[in-house]
């Protein structure tokens, strides 16, 4: 998603120019954002919690300030910065991270980003856009843009499966009709999901959707999807996120309050490292019960 | 030439004892009302405060209080100014106030940025002054840190960063009364010199007698007069500057004045001025 993000900037900035700043990051991917931005790109160097005080103080002076960093990078070390100089001054401060949940595999947990939802939402104001496909990007990008709350971005690898149409943009979207358990998916996880349920038939395969921005009540819930899960009267969450602070727990506190009845959650999150060993994206999240056969037993839909 | 310099000085100097002896009055009696501490780093910087804000910053240029901790100096610099009532100081830390412990951002329009948790006005400061670079507008942007706020590693990045993109619309204040919160700064995290430290990054540092009114006019006004990037002032200070039971006590920066604090103090001031 590094290309699309840069591709759906490079759109934006000859309508809206803004100031980019990444912490020495972007290589092979934002250098035609490079080339076209001049002194309005700046590669502020690794010192994370000064390049989010800088966009912050662009922004206290109206200019639009986009920050790119690994996910875990851009989030972690400066969330002072974010939590002060950004959100309690309502400064729409575009975070840019990289490599959300497990997506940066066997560099390391340092490196991998599982509670950066979680954590950035209980800031005020803040708004979280978590892309299923490459092709939601350039429309998460023009939201970004002309929002007025700071917002972060977490990018991660589209695994759209190949035949599959993405459906257009919308917080909410419907990704696979079915009629078994109502899914609700975050994030590119998403694609595996849907590769294994594709030749499924209809009766059998989960009712798949996908939420997009957060935190969940920022945008109405549809009402087919509450049709469905009032209809089911369970859901299955599905996240590269810990469980605290996640869409599941988002969702259920949503629903009861609502007065949705629920006789169950289903809960696919991450898990940490539970072999306190590294691998590739695929690996951890087998390890988490993330991968698509895991998540299908989830769904009573496996052996 | 040099007679009206001289005229200038003295003029400054007389309008600034006055402007001073007002200023500290009614800080002290806003601590003493509100029973709240931290009077010593503010009174180490006020004269600064007022200095810059009465005969340097111009239109259009911004001020950044990074040790936010100096909130009651600011507001009582406002205040001399004309742009804050009365009425407001006596509202000082109390509930539904605007005027906290440390400044809050979004109402007046000479508080840019919120601040109080040290390490981060500098770099929010680093971000208006580039701003201004990029956008070519006019006006500097001047930034007041603590010296123990040094010891934040933020500072440094945004010190980096401002001398790599030569912000020359940026003047960094120091106020180095020697003292932070639980001790004095040789003894917590000594960076003595902190001059040559910060000079080795790249900017022209210079140091000024921070409760000379005339030398802080001459040294910001040369300073702003030769555009480098970016410029460094070390405000050499005394924490509770002027209040003799104050004056570099470790107490002043957080214990509150009572009343009978508050009166020795203002027969201390009435005597300097009498004197």
């Amino acid at each position: 998603m590094r290309d699309a993000v840069c591709s759906a900037l490079l759109s934006l900035f000859g309508r809206h120019p803004f100031v980019f700043l990444t912490g020495d990051l972007g290589f092979q991917a934002l250098e035609p954002l490079r080339a076209v931005m001049g002194e309005k790109f700046i590669n502020a160097g690794i010192s994370e919690q000064n390049m989010i005080s800088v966009a912050a103080g662009l922004a206290q002076q109206g200019m639009m300030a986009w920050t790119y960093s690994i996910g875990s990078f851009g989030y972690a070390r400066p969330f002072e910065q974010i939590r002060n100089d950004v959100c309690l001054q309502s400064l729409p401060v575009k975070l840019v991270g990289n490599g959300g949940g497990y997506a940066y595999g066997a560099m390391g947990p340092s490196h991998h980003a599982l509670e950066d939802y979680g954590i950035l939402l209980t800031l005020p104001g803040m708004r979280v856009y978590v892309p299923i496909f490459g092709k939601d990007v350039q429309s998460i990008v023009e939201r970004m843009a002309v929002s007025t709350t700071p917002g972060y971005l977490r990018l991660g690898r589209c695994e759209c499966p190949p035949g599959y149409t993405v459906p257009p943009y919308a917080p909410w979207r419907r990704l696979l009709a079915g009629r078994g358990t109502p899914t609700l998916v975050v994030g590119p996880v998403a694609g595996s999901l849907l590769a294994a349920c594709l030749a499924m038939e209809l009766d059998v395969r989960p009712e798949i959707w996908g939420v997009t921005e957060l935190p969940v009540r920022n945008s109405e819930m549809p009402a087919e999807f509450l049709a469905i899960v009032r209809q089911h009267r369970c859901l299955c969450v599905v996240e590269e996120h810990v469980a605290h602070g996640g869409v599941g727990q988002m969702v259920a506190h949503e629903l009861l309050t609502m007065g949705v009845p629920m006789d169950a959650l289903l809960h696919a999150h991450a898990h940490g490292y539970p072999s306190a060993t590294c691998g590739s994206q695929s690996f951890h999240r087998r390890e988490s019960a993330l991968d698509a056969p895991s998540i299908l037993r989830l769904l009573g839909l496996g052996s | 030439m040099e007679r009206s310099e001289g005229e200038k000085y003295l003029k400054i100097k007389e309008s600034f004892a006055s402007l001073r002896s007002a200023a500290v009055r009614r800080l002290m009696q806003m601590h003493c009302d509100s029973h709240i501490g931290h009077i010593g780093g503010n009174l180490s910087c006020l004269d600064t405060l007022l200095l810059l804000h009465h005969h340097i910053m111009q239109h259009d240029d911004l001020f950044v209080l990074s040790k936010g901790h100096a909130a009651g100096a600011l507001y009582i610099t406002l205040w001399s100014l004309g742009e804050l009532d009365d009425s407001l100081l006596t509202t000082f830390h109390a509930d539904g106030s605007r005027l906290g412990g440390h400044p809050l951002s979004n109402w007046h329009p000479r508080i840019p940025v919120s601040t109080g948790s040290l390490g981060h006005g500098l770099p929010m400061a680093v971000g208006m002054a580039l701003a201004k670079k990029l956008r070519g507008e006019p006006g500097r942007v001047y930034c007041l840190t603590s010296d123990g706020e040094w010891q934040e590693g933020s500072n440094w990045e945004a010190l980096i960063f401002a001398c790599h993109h030569r912000l020359q619309q940026l003047t960094i204040l120091v106020d180095h009364n020697g003292w932070q919160g639980f001790g004095s700064t040789t003894e917590v995290a000594s960076m003595a010199d902190l001059a040559p430290r910060i000079a080795a990054f790249g900017p022209v540092v210079t140091s000024v007698n921070g409760h000379d009114p005339v030398a802080l006019y001459q040294a910001l006004t040369q300073m702003n007069a030769v555009p480098v990037q970016p410029a460094v002032l070390l405000l050499e200070t005394i924490k509770g500057h002027g209040i003799s039971f104050m004056e570099n006590r470790l107490e002043s920066h957080y214990l509150p004045l009572d009343k009978a604090g508050l009166e020795l103090a203002l027969r201390e001031l009435a005597g300097r001025a009498g004197s």
